[in-house]
């Protein structure tokens, strides 16, 4: 009875503070979350079809990656209430405002598309037409938007986060030798050796894990969600937390296509699930399902990164907490975003695969001015004033940025010319 | 007519109102810009170079 006594209060306070956490989460989480999109869940798959469990040590290199670079969208939204976009207009003038905000839409729409083609391709497999998924997901996207509430937005966007971890129970219905994982996963080393192959898989999935839109995403979320300079340490940990879960998600479809599919190349996830589906009916729907709320909360995110980009430097109402009539131009942007990247999936004999290599190739050319400009406004004290970076933090930032740019430029340029690293 | 004046209207007034980069131009933030435009530049020279190789090998 002492026992439990003493340990009442422990866990009452304990549990207050996950009431809190779950009030002030969201941003972090739902970005990171939504970066295991259709484009992420493929290249997890086809990197345990190829290597098995040898590069489970690598993508654990890529929680600090992703926290240190989307911690810095926290401080600077939480400072200085504006988004990602407008705080480049105002900070580097109109020609690279102009320059982002148009790469921005251009990446996000062809993105968009691959997210719509990997929904498709999911419901499939359980024999959905390609249109009834279209219209089913737009029709779905605009009740979650349409509400005129961000929070409703959010808490809805963490439910589809929360069936991502879908992959978690998944891997253990292959029964992955824990060994093995444990041993050949953990340790760092290079299976066959480092070659081209094993060197473009590296830079994909650096590549899934940072991507342009993350950081417009994040930076004009925390604006709406109206996060505050005291609510950064919240903003930190929610992004740490999303950042640690979205590599725990990848390794764990790592684990179940290591197990399944080893030696399988793999072009899609959908084919990965419909490879699962011949052997474990379970893990393929598993699969099915994680592919298809993945596209979902990809999509959800990179229009609304658009919309609320646009808005900022045009001038509209840009909030979730606006009804449709308060800000009919945001709303607009967003369908028309939506609905034509859906029609694009439909079009008979459409260069997808094109579509899909365009994307990272696009990205590449967006992604190193974003950074840049993230760190140049981070270390911005007229603006920033003590939530300037620390030199710890450009020293730590700074090395990120220069290795990303490095590694998604090469494999920007391993696109276009794929015979360089064989 | 005017929904296309009233557009470039707006986009007038959003290049007025950004004329001027706010952030302070030292030594490193220009020599930042720089590299990007530099990088920039080779890429889309990379692209315009691929696109020929497409366009001339079918």
């Amino acid at each position: 009875m002492n026992a439990f006594a003493k340990l009442y209060y422990p866990l009452r306070k304990a549990w207050k503070a996950v009431g809190l956490y779950l009030v002030i989460a969201g941003p972090g989480m739902v970005v990171m979350v939504a970066d295991n999109d259709a484009g992420g869940i493929t290249t997890y798959a086809a990197t345990g079809a190829k290597y098995g469990y040898h590069l489970i040590w690598f993508l654990l290199l890529l929680v600090p990656v992703a926290y240190y670079v989307q911690e810095m969208t926290v401080r600077l939204g939480a400072v200085t209430k504006r988004g990602h976009a407008e705080a480049i207009f105002d900070g580097f003038g109109a020609f690279w405002g102009w320059f982002s905000l148009l790469d921005l839409m251009i990446v996000d729409w062809l993105t968009l598309v691959t997210e719509f083609v990997g929904m498709t391709a999911a419901l499939a497999i359980f024999g959905l037409p390609p249109w009834i998924t279209i219209v089913g997901v737009i029709v779905l996207m605009a009740v979650i938007v349409l509400n005129g509430r961000y929070w409703t937005f959010e808490k809805l966007a963490l439910l589809f986060c929360a069936l991502n971890l879908v992959y978690i129970p998944g891997a253990f219905l292959v029964h992955p030798s824990v060994r093995d994982v444990l041993h050949q996963g953990l340790i760092p080393n290079f299976a066959g050796g480092f070659n081209g192959q094993l060197f473009f898989f590296l830079m994909a999935n650096i590549g899934t894990t940072i991507a342009p839109w993350m950081l417009f995403f994040q930076q004009s979320a925390v604006v709406d969600k109206g996060m505050l300079e005291k609510d950064i340490p919240w903003g930190r940990f929610d992004t740490l937390l999303g950042s640690i879960i979205t590599v725990v998600v990848a390794v764990f479809i790592v684990i179940v296509t290591g197990t399944v599919l080893p030696g399988v190349d793999i072009d899609s996830a959908a084919q990965a699930a419909s490879e699962l589906m011949k052997t474990d009916r379970y893990v393929g729907t598993f699969l099915a399902i994680g592919l298809f709320d993945a596209g979902l909360l990809g999509a959800i995110c990179i229009s609304l990164a658009s919309s609320w980009a646009f808005g900022e430097i045009f001038g509209w109402a840009h909030s979730l907490n606006t009804k449709i009539r308060q800000a009919p131009w945001f709303y607009t942007s967003y369908f028309l975003m939506l609905i034509t990247a859906g029609l694009v999936v439909l079009i008979p004999q459409a260069p997808l695969v094109l579509i899909t290599l365009f994307v990272q190739v696009i990205a590449v050319t967006l992604l190193p001015a974003a950074l840049v400009f993230l760190i140049l406004l981070l270390n911005d004290r007229a603006t920033m004033g003590e939530r300037c970076n620390k030199p710890s933090q450009n020293f730590i930032g700074g090395f990120i940025v220069v290795a990303i740019i490095i590694l998604s430029t090469l494999y920007g340029i391993s696109v276009l010319f794929p015979n360089l690293f064989k | 007519m005017s929904a296309l004046r009233n557009l470039l209207g707006k986009l007038a007034a959003i290049n007025a109102r950004y004329r001027e980069p706010r952030i302070e131009m030292s030594g490193a933030v220009r020599a930042s810009l720089l590299v990007l435009r530099v990088y920039l530049l080779a890429l889309v020279a990379l692209m315009i170079y691929k696109f020929v190789l497409i366009v001339t090998q079918g």
